[in-house]
């Protein structure tokens, strides 16, 4: 963000310290310490709550949600009904199928190329490489816009192919500047010594570059994943036939415009009772954040450093 | 290349050590810096695919874009798509005011909570409740619109578990979702929900290089906390809060795009109209081409001349802005 600035050298991107040791002011008396720690509590709440209630009505009884009028605090007898429902063969499991592959290829591609940009950039002086810079940049400032974007996407005949949910939103210019910042921050030294000892690029690349920066790839490479898991309105524009739609396309028609989900979009056994529209309805909500609660552990710890390279640099 | 930023000094490596360093200008791209375009190339390619070609595609709106004849047939129209632009074209101005008076909404209501979000963490908790309550507050940043609205509805929809449980003790029902007037509000307290957490990262660093000096000498002069709030810590954030301000003010034009294109049907247009969707419902949905591309185009224009020029304000006044000019 800050870092619109391609003339200033870049060295040295490493944050000055995390603020895990801030010195900070005084807490202050108790009873201000109190007030504060529960001024915090009701913010944790008013984001966990949400997902408690929304799990707890995807795996409810049905009678229980009867007995409710819709929604569940506290499941009871916990039934995975919805889920196998949802998840054996119908709208949904081909829905996940759509959105897992196209995240998974997206952020693949989006990583190689993107790594590869950041690295080419990453040496100033080098040359191209200040209009190459300045290209990346100025991409943040202008943007297409969408009708445009719409006409190249059908002049390259993506409409309703899964590169359209792909390629447009390949390279993102503020991902690729956080890598190279990562990239310059590797001492020269090294590289260097790699050079005299004959290795090209590619193996200084591979072997040094990225086993050194695994923690700010993970990082970048959720940043993309989630654009792809998220991607709802690219789908919205390329997709018109509802068999490839992505799960974010499935959530807003089953679920925000309340379309009912019909006997053939979901597999249940003949004569057995289909799940409420509210567990279904629950449960596609759950189904479509779990990729990424799944992920964030994994990146979470890097996230701080990540961001702020990108953001406010030493 | 290392010498090629230092000129001084002696040539390495494959240049040969023989050789006087030379001017930098003069000297020859070498192999490595081709292999170095090499890696660029790809991402480059995409970029230019999809973010630059795209930019010369806003030449349709000076066209009567008929997208069966594409481009090159379409006949040239002059100014004719800025008309309701320039005429003030009722459905324009309504998208334009509610634009405006939703970005103004945030600069003065979701703007501040971060930095608020922030000094608590700050002033208060041990350091692994502090790690905790920041994973949680990250994580809507991490969802999608379409997933919190989703949530919203079920959690405050006339048939959500708000409503339900008011109306189970007999307090009534609290219309929120799909209420016009409450729209407003509405899209207010989502984007704070969904990112006030993620916001404090940016504050939590500043905030980490306060001197710590300025407190001990602070406190003893005799400053009290709030003193030293207002004379060390918020000082310390003025930079900051300047910079996104003025990345805010680039995106003036621009508010939630997604998000209200989600809960649009339900609110209907005098509410909920804004440029983005002005431009998507004109454009994608009812075939006006192009007269939605020179809305988007003027709407572009705009953000960026916004930047440059609270940019060169933020100069003005001494503080670094964006970029260095």
């Amino acid at each position: 963000m800050t870092t619109l600035s391609p003339t200033r050298p870049e060295r040295g991107g490493k944050p000055r310290g995390t603020y895990s040791a801030i010195p900070g002011e005084s807490a202050g008396s108790p009873p201000w310490r109190a007030l504060k720690s529960l001024l915090l509590l009701v913010c944790v709440l008013l984001v966990v709550l949400p997902f408690l209630a929304i799990i707890s009505t995807s795996i409810a009884d049905p009678a229980q949600i009867t007995e409710a009028g819709g929604f569940v605090l506290w499941p009871d007898n916990p039934t995975l009904a919805s889920y196998t429902a949802l998840l054996s063969g119908g709208l949904v499991s081909k829905a996940m199928m759509v959105s897992v592959g196209v995240t998974v290829a997206g952020t693949a591609l989006s990583l190689i190329t993107s790594i590869m940009l950041a690295y080419g950039l990453s040496r100033p002086g080098s040359f191209g490489h200040k209009p190459i810079l300045m290209l990346l940049l100025m991409s943040l400032l202008f943007v297409p816009g969408v009708i445009p974007t719409y006409l190249m996407v059908r002049q390259l005949g993506l409409i309703n192919s899964y590169w359209s949910l792909i390629l447009p939103t390949m390279i993102n210019a503020f991902n690729v500047i956080v890598l190279r910042s990562f990239f310059m921050g590797i001492p020269r030294e090294l590289i260097d010594a790699a050079r005299i000892d004959g290795a090209s690029e590619w193996s200084i690349l591979t072997r040094i570059v990225l086993p050194l920066s695994k923690a700010s790839i993970g990082v970048i490479g959720l940043f993309y994943a989630v654009t792809y898991w998220n991607a709802f309105f690219n789908a919205l524009l390329f997709m018109n036939d509802a068999s490839k739609w992505p799960m974010q396309l499935v959530l807003r028609t089953y679920v925000i415009n309340n379309a009912s989900l019909s006997g053939g979009q979901l597999d249940v056994a003949a004569g057995a009772p289909v799940p409420p529209a509210q567990s279904l309805q629950a449960a596609i909500l759950i189904l479509s954040i779990v990729p990424i609660v799944v992920v964030y552990p994994f990146v979470q710890r890097h996230m701080n450093k990540g961001v702020m390279i990108g953001a406010v640099k030493g | 290349m290392t010498m090629l930023r230092q000129p001084a000094a002696p040539p390495a490596g494959e240049d040969g050590g023989a050789e006087k360093p030379r001017p930098r200008r003069l000297r020859p791209a070498g192999r490595r810096d081709i292999a170095l375009l090499w890696f660029a190339i790809p991402g480059l390619a995409a970029m230019l695919l999809f973010h630059y070609i795209p930019l010369l595609g806003n030449i349709i709106a000076f066209q009567d874009y008929q997208p069966f004849i594409g481009i090159t047939h379409s006949p040239w129209s002059g100014l004719d798509n800025f008309g309701v632009i320039f005429n003030g074209d009722d459905q324009f101005l309504r998208a334009l005011v509610n634009t405006l008076e939703l970005t103004l909404i945030q600069v003065v209501f979701v703007f501040p909570v971060p930095i608020v979000l922030a000094l608590l963490l700050n002033s208060l908790v041990g350091e692994r409740v502090k790690k905790a309550v920041q994973n949680v507050l990250y994580l809507p940043h991490f969802l999608s619109w379409v997933v919190i609205v989703a949530l919203f509805q079920q959690m405050l929809g006339n048939t959500g578990m708000l409503n339900l449980f008011l109306s189970a003790h007999d307090l009534g029902t609290w219309s929120i979702i799909g209420n016009p007037d409450m729209f407003k509000a509405l899209l207010t307290s989502q984007v704070i929900w969904k990112d006030a957490g993620w916001g404090t990262i940016l504050f939590l660093a500043a905030l980490s290089r306060v001197d710590s000096n300025l407190y001990e000498a602070s406190a003893m002069d005799g400053a009290s906390r709030w003193r030293q709030t207002w004379h060390v810590t918020l000082p310390a954030l003025r930079g900051l809060v300047i910079l996104l301000l003025i990345l805010r003010l680039g995106d003036a034009l621009s508010v939630g795009f997604e998000q209200i294109l989600l809960q649009q049907t339900a609110v209907g247009l005098d509410n909920s109209e804004v440029l983005d969707t002005y431009v998507f419902n004109n454009g994608l949905v009812g075939g006006q081409w192009g007269v939605a591309a020179a809305v988007g185009l003027v709407k572009g224009a705009v953000g960026v001349l916004l930047v440059l020029g609270a940019n060169k304000v933020a100069h003005l006044f001494g503080e670094e802005g964006v970029y260095r000019s």
